[in-house]
């Protein structure tokens, strides 16, 4: 593929993504504008994401591509396919093994090490969104953090469903000042986000915004003291493929009489614990 | 004693129209003071433009902090500005809907600047928002309720009791029986009266209605072209007004 | 506690052409402590306009007017407040009161208004209501729909609720039946009793002989018709 430059983005443009990168990471859970790029995919298929990866991205790169936790789901193998292709740089399925990661709606369950970097697809930037409709509100809301209004989303939460009813996307302060909507995730993962040793980026390129959690960086979930955050998952499931207790899990619908299983989201943790398994029964 | 608003030479202009101009007066701590006059004197542009909504070409508008003392709150910095507006200011808007958040329920509305000043406790927010409710007298068994389904009379008392939760020192208030029935008028009137004189608030009322400002207001200024023509003791303008345009304005009244 | 010297007052009427209304000029008078002095003199000869000049809510243009110590010809709107919460009390003949607020609350407002406690406060107005024959069912309704002798009875409570050392009095006994004019003017001893110094309009020539001992007639402060 010598058509196209390293990682299909032209320079120019990978130094522009790599200074918005830089400024998220230097104000944590900052949203900075970038020009993002038309991209060889629809959006919503994990255009800002792609070209955070894209800019990231150097030769000796080991890239990792999840989608909802799987490896093997469309989105995630396109992805992965492509930057094979335009990049031609390693890829694996191992968390472990790989350099960057990008993820749709979740975060591995191994725990991340140093050097890797998590880059997240981000439909919506703004947690204050739907609160506020005015973008230069928002941002001014942002500067002067006047955040009262998202603490109002969740006492509504609690006087109608008698809990902060937000499973996914639920929003986080990062390092005691901004706060920042955590691409959808389960909230499961939240606490994942919280002084991980990986760089953490998030991409949303319909919305052009950029905006980063640097390594071990405090990371809260929003709550109230007498309703406080908890990471939720299926109540009392394990893993019907590997029996984990500690893993998010989906709900998967095996028949038409109302049979189901529930097998973990990250079909890495899930296989690695499996061949675990087989390896002690041998 | 300090005084609590002292404004200086306030001018606003609107390009060659003008909003108002050379503004002085002194608000003690414990007064309200009614503004009257009639619609384009210049009275809501001074209000928007005491109250931070608004930059005033010139002039100050020197507020008594509870922890910095005298500031100019037109040179300070928005954040202070800000934090002001939701901590020792309130803004009681002419219409309920411009002061409320329609698609949150009346608890929501009450505590939303409790939990902007970093109250974090969801059980006393809502007792909190509980009492307050009881206090402009509407049923705690409406706390869940949207204002949406509030009568017009019943939203203007949420949104005073949204803007008194915080404890402030000054109310800014534009018109705020306007657009009632004169039955929920005296109603709201007598609980503003009662609300002022118990927890000691100041206030500055702007109004065209002589009547409000009789029942409310201590001291009067009276407002024409942008300027202010008279001021002094509310009942001493009103009986034996000085300036034509005053003694207009109370004989003009049916 | 009234000290009034060489007080002139006139209106000026900017609608009517300008016209200039003298209608007080050399006005001097002093009440002593315990003492209630009278106002009279022809209608329209200026009484009220003089009580609302002390009172604050007319405009003094000259001289000089001494209330508890305070100056007030052209005082600050904050020293007429702080004289009136604290010193000043006054009897109109007008009762003007929101509408819904209940007697009991009214009469007791210029206590609260000084930070007494609202159970004191609340006793002290029943107490007060009650003396004034004042119908215990009806403390709790607003004066609104009273008979003129109740809410000038109501007026009467709120005026004597508190102990103020200068008062004005402005025909306290009129549409009052001998029973509670009896109690108004037993009101108006005790208040001397206890120091107060008191000015007071009386048509009432009875009720005026029984409480005042000095008179001034007004009349000699009128200007000159037709001067201006």
């Amino acid at each position: 593929m010598t058509q196209y430059n390293f990682a299909y983005l032209d320079e120019a443009t990978k130094r522009m993504l790599r200074r918005a990168i830089l400024k998220a990471v230097a104000i944590p859970g900052y949203q900075v504008p970038f020009s993002s790029r038309e991209m060889p995919m629809p959006y919503g298929w994990g255009t800002g994401g792609v070209q955070v990866t894209a800019a990231c991205l150097v030769p000796e790169d080991t890239l990792k591509v999840i989608d909802q936790g799987a490896d093997d789901t469309t989105n995630a193998v396109s992805i992965r396919k492509f930057f094979a292709r335009v990049a031609q740089v390693a890829t694996t399925e191992a968390t472990s093994a790989a350099s960057v990661i990008q993820t749709r709606h979740r975060i591995p369950e191994t725990l991340l090490q140093e050097g890797q970097i998590l880059v997240f697809q981000v439909p919506i930037p703004e947690p204050l969104r739907f609160l506020e409709p005015r973008e230069t509100e928002t941002r001014t809301m942002h500067a002067l953090e006047d955040y009262g209004l998202m603490q109002v989303r969740l006492y509504e939460d609690i006087a109608r469903h008698g809990e902060i009813a937000r499973a996914y996307a639920y929003p986080v302060r990062v390092e005691g000042r901004y706060i920042m909507d955590p691409s959808p995730i389960p909230k499961f993962d939240n606490p994942k986000l919280d002084n991980s040793a990986a760089l953490q980026l998030f991409g949303a390129g319909r919305e052009c915004r950029i905006y980063a959690v640097p390594p071990y960086t405090r990371v809260e979930s929003l709550d109230f003291d007498d309703y406080p955050f908890t990471a939720t998952k299926a109540a009392g499931q394990c893993c019907a493929i590997c029996a984990a207790a500690d893993s998010y899990l989906d709900e998967v619908i095996t028949d038409d009489a109302g049979g189901r299983m529930f097998v973990c989201s990250d079909t890495d943790y899930c296989a690695t614990r499996v061949a675990a398994q087989a390896e002690d029964a041998a | 004693m300090t005084p609590l608003l002292k404004v200086e030479a306030l001018s606003k202009s609107y390009g060659a129209h003008l909003g108002c101009a050379d503004v002085n007066f002194t608000l003690w701590p414990g007064e309200v003071m009614g503004i009257v006059g009639e619609s384009g004197s210049g009275k809501s542009t001074l209000l928007n433009c005491l109250a931070g909504h608004m930059q005033p070409d010139t002039g100050r508008v020197i507020f008594d902090t509870r922890d910095h003392g005298p500031r100019d709150t037109v040179t300070m910095p928005t954040p202070e500005r800000r934090w002001l507006a939701r901590t020792d200011w309130a803004f009681v808007h002419q219409n309920p809907r411009d002061g409320l958040r329609m698609n949150v329920s009346a608890g929501g509305n009450v505590g939303e600047r409790l939990m902007a000043v970093g109250a974090r406790h969801y059980g006393d927010i809502r007792a909190q928002a509980e009492d307050w409710l009881g206090r402009v007298e509407i049923d705690a068994r409406r706390m869940d309720d949207r204002p949406r389904a509030f009568s017009g009379g019943m939203q203007q008392r949420l949104q005073i009791a949204r803007n008194l939760v915080t404890g402030p020192r000054l109310v800014f208030m534009d018109e705020p029986t306007g657009g009632l029935d004169v039955s929920v008028q005296a109603r709201l009137l007598d609980l503003l009266r009662g609300l002022v004189q118990r927890l000691g608030l100041s206030a500055v009322i702007v109004t065209h209605d002589l009547a409000v400002v009789r029942l409310l207001a201590d001291r009067l200024m009276v407002m024409k072209d942008g300027r202010v023509v008279e001021q002094g003791l509310t009942d001493q303008v009103l009986d034996d007004p000085q300036h034509a345009y005053t003694q207009l304005l109370v004989s003009s009244v049916l | 506690m009234i000290e009034i010297s060489e007080v002139g007052k006139r209106f000026v009427l900017h609608n009517q052409g300008g016209a200039v209304l003298p209608v007080m000029e050399g006005a001097s008078l002093t009440v002593a402590p315990g003492e209630c002095m009278a106002l009279v003199g022809a209608s329209g000869a200026g009484k009220s306009t003089l009580m609302r000049m002390i009172w604050g809510n007319y405009r003094c243009d000259e001289g000089s007017i001494r209330v508890a110590g305070v100056e007030l010809c052209k005082a600050e709107p904050r020293a007429v407040i702080a004289l009136r919460r604290q010193s000043l009390g006054y009897v109109s003949q007008f009762l003007r009161v929101i509408p819904r607020v209940p007697t009991v609350q009214i009469v007791a407002e210029p206590l609260l208004a000084q930070g007494v406690g609202e159970d004191m406060a609340l006793a002290r107005a029943h107490a007060m209501l009650a003396r004034l024959n004042i119908p215990q069912r009806l403390w709790g309704l607003s004066p609104t729909t009273f008979s003129g002798g109740e809410q000038q009875r109501v007026n009467i409570a709120r005026g004597f609720i508190h102990d103020w050392p200068v008062m004005l009095l402005d025909e306290p006994t009129a549409s009052l039946d001998a029973a509670n004019r009896a109690v108004v003017l037993e009101l108006i001893t005790q208040a001397k009793a206890r120091g107060a110094g008191i000015l007071g309009i009386f048509h009432d020539a009875e009720a005026r002989a029984a409480v005042c001992e000095r008179e001034v007639d007004v009349t000699r402060f009128t200007p000159a018709r037709g001067e201006a």
